[in-house]
């Protein structure tokens, strides 16, 4: 017996709600044996991470630090998958940024008015992930390279780069050799929310919202839709596929480097290590979960930092080994994207669904 | 998806919310351990571990002392040092150079809770410091190595250039010297405390390049394993690294921590901790060099013992001068001794080091 995926041309509600709410029920399940084969109990540690992710303000705002980037490299990410344009670099242009960001708030102090400061080193921030994106777009588009490897290799030079300045030039002369700039000038800092919480919170949000409008609400939006789903159906058209997608890909860029520019200027407030931990990768896990809907980014970003953030609790309250935090978090989040599959898809015998096919059998919905 | 998503998060919020704090009985005092690797790193981490359980062992069940292991240098320290301190816990310990900063920033927060950092210059009144005169067995380890070094060549693999790591070069190779003046201490830098391959590829870099001993600054037992793979003899540091590589390591200056644990908890659980910048050596047993391998002979052995003797007893002070740098020029001259503030800044190498501080 073959099978047979076929893309549901509707949702139905059952599929949108039931499939998502077992496969939660499925990874608590899988991790919960897990647990109990580490002689921990399970009820405890998800209660103790979910009290270390949302159970005060405090624990709130740390993880709505790691939500943040979060959201902003989700948006990125996802505007390129919606395009069919596999950015997995987000993480390059967010050290990149943080970089460049860097840049401004180290060097420019001596002749901008520091009003101005914090604007500039988010701008250049966003210029430089832009930038960074756009060396594969400009690739994908005018030569055909493929964008995959590109955008993964950039990440390296991106990283490596980042740490040639902080074990070198950028080196904090009063730092006692330790890697790491200087300290940033306060008139570069991020104002803070609530606790480390910072405004690139509202950035976040008001980029989903805004991005959310242009790809449902404009013309823009819905020839991105035409190109991600056909570059030959766009050409017909007549919208110029390669500009357009060197445009959002630039704009993808941005938002990455928005993500690192925020990063350096809201918590580290220096350039040192620990600015590269990941967040460009689970950015595309970010994105699938969404369904590459920017409004489901923001609530998905902060599930995903709750499930970072609790899983310090494995190891400080059940006094699991730290691969327990990294091991949960892959078997909580592998059944939440199989079960996307099956809301997305429906699975038949081949013969039938060919033969459905040839009757031109009208709507999927179940 | 998303609008389940929705609704599963509000559950967990509410969830979270309803959670009933658990009840409080005779409270212990609550301690927490910060690592910058696990335990099981035979080195660095695995030490202060031990005297985490020897303190435990001492002390009952007056105290709770917990750990958590991995934690990068950098903002996510700041949140776990944040969240033991909202936790209750009474002290924290972060057992790393890279901590400062972040625990700097929440002894600010948390007036009440007593924090330490291991090998840092920033305390507060709440904040103190702490590190030990390693250079004294560092010290005695090198006339091992200068009297063991046929090749008159010995490899350095060491992780940061800061002062801590630089002290440990330059009173290793002034051991070395003392007995064996064409004897070289050559350094590769890792840049990283705690990586396995990095600190293992150090090690064999050196010996392609004709060292024929290995000492260390990193957190494993790697470079000692790579020296031993190759027929190399090597020097450990932080544990009793002949222990658990065998005798091709000659000796290990080694870290006691308990010595320091047990009384800065008990005169916090007491009240009549003050803050403070505790730096002991030998004498106090903080440091100490560790076994000795059979295949030192005992010539060598015996010399070794008789300068220990010296330092314990104060008549031997490894911080005298003179002491040159590589240029050949005298830094602290004869009849001085280099001062806890320049050796605590200390940016510079001794005369027989090869290799740059930057």
């Amino acid at each position: 017996m073959r099978l047979h995926f076929e893309k549901r041309k509707s949702l139905s509600i059952g599929a949108l709600f039931l499939v998502p709410a077992i496969s939660f029920l499925a990874s608590l399940l899988l991790t919960g044996l897990l647990l109990v084969a580490f002689g921990a109990d399970p009820m405890a540690t998800y209660a103790a991470m979910l009290k270390g992710a949302f159970g005060s303000g405090r624990a709130f705002t740390e993880t709505l630090v790691k939500a943040v980037p979060l959201m902003l490299t989700g948006l990125g990410v996802g505007l390129a998958f919606k395009l069919r344009f596999w950015n997995i670099g987000a993480e390059g242009q967010l050290v990149v940024a943080g970089v460049a960001a860097s840049w401004v708030a180290l060097f420019w102090n001596s002749w901008m008015p520091p009003f101005l400061l914090l604007p500039a080193a988010l701008l250049v921030g966003c210029m430089a992930g832009a930038l960074w994106a756009g060396i594969p777009a400009l690739l994908k588009t005018s030569l055909k390279v493929d964008e995959t490897l590109v955008t993964l290799m950039l990440n390296y030079v991106a990283i490596l780069f980042a740490e040639s300045l902080y074990y070198g030039p950028w080196r904090d002369p009063k730092g006692f050799g330790f890697p790491g700039s200087a300290p940033f000038p306060d008139s570069v800092l991020l104002p803070h929310i609530a606790g480390r919480a910072h405004i690139g919170l509202y950035f976040a949000i008001a980029l989903a919202l805004i991005l959310w409008f242009l790809i449902n609400r404009t013309r823009w939006g819905f020839e991105l839709k035409i190109i991600g789903s056909s570059h030959k159906a766009a050409r017909y058209q007549g919208i110029s596929v390669e500009r357009k997608i060197l445009a959002a890909i630039l704009l993808s860029g941005a938002l990455c480097g928005l993500a690192g520019a925020t990063e350096v200027t809201g918590i580290s407030h220096r350039l040192q290590q620990g600015l590269s931990v990941g967040y460009g990768y689970t950015a595309i896990i970010v994105a699938w979960m969404s369904q590459l809907n920017p409004l489901a980014v923001v609530p998905v970003s902060i599930l995903m930092a709750g499930l970072l953030v609790g899983g310090d609790q494995v190891q400080m309250k059940m006094g699991l080994p730290a691969a327990m935090s990294l091991v949960m978090q892959g078997m909580i989040l592998f059944p939440m994207l199989a079960g996307s599959l099956f809301t997305e898809f429906r699975i038949r015998r081949a013969g039938k669904a060919a033969k459905d096919a040839q009757t031109m059998a009208p709507g999927g919905a179940a | 998806m998303k609008k389940t998503l929705f609704a599963v998060m509000i559950v967990l919020l509410a969830l979270a919310v309803a959670l009933p704090v658990a009840a409080q009985k005779a409270a212990p005092f609550k301690v927490a351990f910060i690592y910058i690797g696990p335990p099981g790193d035979l080195g660095w981490t695995y030490e202060h571990d031990r005297a985490r359980k020897a303190v435990a062992a001492d002390l009952g069940d007056k105290v709770k002392l917990d750990f958590i292991e991995n934690v990068p240098e950098g903002p996510d320290a700041e949140r776990i040092i944040r969240q033991y301190a909202q936790d209750g816990y009474n002290m924290i310990f972060a057992t790393s150079f890279g901590y400062m900063d972040p625990m700097f920033n929440v002894a600010k927060e948390f007036p009440k809770v007593y924090f330490e950092h291991c090998s840092g210059y920033k305390t507060a009144p709440n904040m103190a410091t702490y590190f030990g005169w390693i250079e004294e067995p560092r010290y005695l380890s090198g006339i091992i190595a200068g009297k063991m070094s046929k090749a008159n060549k010995i490899g350095y693999v060491a992780a940061f250039p800061i002062p801590e790591v630089v002290r440990g070069i330059n009173w290793f190779t002034l051991g070395v010297r003392s007995v064996n003046p064409k004897a070289t201490v050559n350094v590769v830098w890792t840049n990283t405390w705690y990586d396995p391959v990095k600190e293992r590829e150090a090690a064999v870099a050196l010996l392609d390049s004709g060292v024929d001993i290995i000492a260390q600054h990193q957190d494993t037992t790697e470079p000692q394993k790579a020296a031993k793979e190759r027929g190399k003899l090597s020097i450990g540091y932080d544990s009793d690294m002949g222990k658990i590589v065998g005798d091709t390591v000659l000796t290990s200056p080694v870290w006691n921590w308990s010595v320091y644990y047990k009384q800065t908890i008990q005169a916090a659980m007491a009240g009549t901790w003050k803050s403070h910048g505790y730096w002991e050596g030998m004498k106090a047993g903080v440091v100490q060099l560790g076994t000795i391998s059979p295949k030192v002979p005992k010539d060598v052995a015996g010399l070794v013992d008789a300068a220990s003797k010296k330092i314990l007893a104060g008549t031997l002070n490894v911080f005298a001068g003179p002491i040159k740098d590589q240029s050949g020029a005298v830094k602290v001259p004869a009849g001085t001794t280099i001062s806890v503030d320049d050796r605590a800044g200390m940016d510079w190498f001794v005369e027989g080091v090869v290799g740059k501080v930057k």
